[in-house]
């Protein structure tokens, strides 16, 4: 501590030079895109790279090069593209849900969003809804009224604390009404059950996708500019108040902006786990917890992470296919007991 | 100015001070000294507009602090709370920024020149680069007065009043930092005309460097003026329960000592 007449210093970084996070993130594009012409040219039928770019530009010429396109176009491209909204969307929620709960723990599931979102889907399908089509409004009805019980009862109970219990025991209401459900449901509902409990990109059209990646992104980049509140909450509660950040509204508007992208995806793709923990997590190690360089890399990680594990689910049993769900907890679990076991939190 | 009339203070309705009633001057530094329990950090929080006083008037520039939205309040109010702490890792300079982010208009430039002005002033440049999680608890202290310098300082023009507000910033500082922290405060009380309330358990440290002493006691202000006015012996009885004697500083004898026991 010098007098406080001390001439200002210059700090290193020089204006030109980028910072690591932007360089990062401008790699993890780079894979990313890579990664989803990769994934979108491989499955049950086999379509060449090199003519990928003829095929999304061009006409086909030939019924072999029709079939490829009608699979590009009206399959693999959705589904890609659920992919990378659902997976930007569940990191990008996971490292806002972890900063606000100050917790590494913490993901979208711990306060009620995806397992009301799963008792929603899976109460539609046991009281008989008629189509599949009613799976998707129920999911994201279940997982609003969750989040909102959890939100309205957490907020009477002082701090984060409050919050993170009620979503503890709204998590336990809706698995034993889940496993209610379970018991009451004949096979061929078991079947759909198991389908949606373990998540899945099938479903994926160009018309479902229209309402969800503009909603998920928009609401995604309305996250992202909360990165200094999430930082000065890394600070604590009181020094956040003490930022200019006033605690009752931060954490509604957090609360809130996640269930409204959550819910969606959950409805959409059924329950997939890890991601959201997982991939914040490894980018917290690799680039710190500044939130302005975390949140962007994050959603990035994660729509890589989730496209890879979809192109491992078509790829690793051709024909037949994994559900996704189940291949991000086989990565993801293990992954996740090698850092706890490799470092302590 | 920040003006406290006839305040009562305290958490879930249970009064722990009454009757406090004291101005922060611009370019003072105003000590808060009493026994363990005596009410000093539930004093700090009130004033600092975190909870709101039971009873009593409490004015920011003549509005009620508590009217105050928190993000113009954390344009003129800046505080160290005691102990902070981080639940994830962040680099030293990006928690010493955090205190700049009630001021979205500095420009990135701006920004480095008071970043390198505050670390500079609380000996903190030499960890700039570094995380703040592998730094020693001393060292953590100073990133965060960086910080709450870095709010204080931010933007002000002269003549602005700006309130500083620290609860035992001494208390993980070894001997020679203890001083620094302090000669800084003072210094950039008188040059910048920050107003300051600190709270300290070193009775000596506090007649060293603050201007007037507030001392708690028995749920209330025991005293209240400058050091040699209020560190007197019954006084300081009453207040920590245990015989003093005030000597002449032997290094400057307008200055008091104080000796316990």
């Amino acid at each position: 501590m010098s007098s406080p007449t001390t001439p200002a210093l210059t700090i290193a970084s020089s204006p030109l030079q980028l910072p690591r996070g932007l360089i990062v993130l401008l790699a993890l594009l780079a894979v990313l895109i890579l990664l989803v012409l990769v994934s979108s040219a491989s499955g049950a039928v086999r379509i060449p790279f090199a003519e990928l770019p003829r095929l999304l530009f061009g006409t086909p010429t030939s019924d072999e090069e029709l079939l490829w396109r009608n699979v590009l176009l009206e399959v693999r491209l959705p589904r890609v593209a659920l992919a990378v909204v659902a997976g930007a969307g569940l990191t990008l929620t996971g490292a806002a849900i972890q900063a606000l709960f100050r917790n590494p723990l913490a993901e979208p599931g711990l306060i009620g969003i995806s397992s009301g979102g799963a008792l929603g889907a899976v109460a539609a399908i046991v009281l008989g809804a008629p189509a599949m089509i009613w799976l998707a409004p129920a999911a994201f009805l279940g997982s609003v009224v969750a989040t909102s019980l959890c939100y309205h009862i957490g907020k009477r109970q002082q701090g984060v604390g409050g919050l993170l219990l009620t979503g503890v025991a709204i998590n336990v209401v809706c698995g034993s009404l889940i496993g209610l459900f379970t018991y009451l449901a004949d096979d061929n509902q078991l079947r759909s059950l198991t389908f949606w409990n373990m998540g899945s990109l099938a479903g994926a059209t160009w018309s479902s996708l229209a309402f969800l990646a503009p909603w998920t992104l928009g609401l995604c980049l309305l996250l992202l500019r909360q990165w200094r509140a999430l930082n000065a909450l890394l600070l604590g509660e009181r020094e956040a108040q003490h930022l200019g950040f006033a605690m009752k509204p931060v954490r509604r508007k957090l609360v809130l902006l996640v269930a409204l992208i959550v819910g969606p995806l959950v409805a959409a793709t059924g329950v997939i786990g890890f991601v959201g923990l997982v991939v914040p997590h490894l980018v917290r190690l690799t680039l710190g917890a500044d939130h302005r360089w975390l949140l962007p890399n994050a959603m990035v990680a994660g729509a890589i992470a989730l496209t890879l594990a979809d192109w491992l689910a078509r790829v690793a049993v051709i024909p037949a296919e994994l559900p996704i769900g189940i291949v991000t907890s086989l990565i993801g679990g293990p992954f996740f007991l090698w850092l706890l076991a490799r470092r302590a939190f | 100015m920040l003006v406290a009339e006839q305040l009562s203070c305290g958490r879930n309705g249970r009064a722990v001070l009454e009757g406090v009633s004291l101005q922060l001057l611009p370019g003072e530094v105003l000590g808060v000294l009493g026994a363990n329990g005596a009410g000093k950090s539930t004093l700090l929080a009130t004033l600092a507009g975190e909870i709101a006083p039971l009873a009593g008037q409490l004015h920011l520039a003549a509005k009620p602090l508590l009217h105050i939205a928190a993000e113009t309040l954390a344009r003129s109010r800046t505080v160290l709370p005691q102990s902070p702490s981080l639940s994830f890792d962040l680099g030293v300079r990006e928690i010493v920024a955090a205190g700049a982010y009630p001021f979205p208009e500095l420009s990135p430039r701006e920004l480095e020149t008071l970043l390198a002005r505050t670390l500079a002033l609380a000996d903190a440049t030499a960890f700039t680069a570094r995380r703040y999680l592998a730094l020693s608890g001393g060292e953590q202290q100073r990133v965060q007065f960086a910080r709450v310098l870095t709010q204080a300082l931010a933007g002000k023009v002269v003549g602005e009043y700006r309130v500083l507000m620290l609860d035992e910033p001494t208390a993980n500082l070894d001997p020679r930092h203890q001083l620094l922290l302090l000669r800084t405060v003072s210094a950039l009380a008188k040059s910048e005309g920050l107003a300051v309330l600190v709270v300290l358990h070193d009775v000596n440290l506090a007649a060293q460097w603050c201007d007037r002493l507030l001392l708690l006691a028995d749920g209330g202000v025991a005293a209240l003026g400058s050091p040699d006015e209020v560190l007197i012996p019954p006084v300081l009885q009453a207040v920590y329960g245990v015989a003093a004697t005030v000597l002449p500083h032997p290094a400057s004898a307008a200055r008091r000592l104080v000796l316990f026991g």
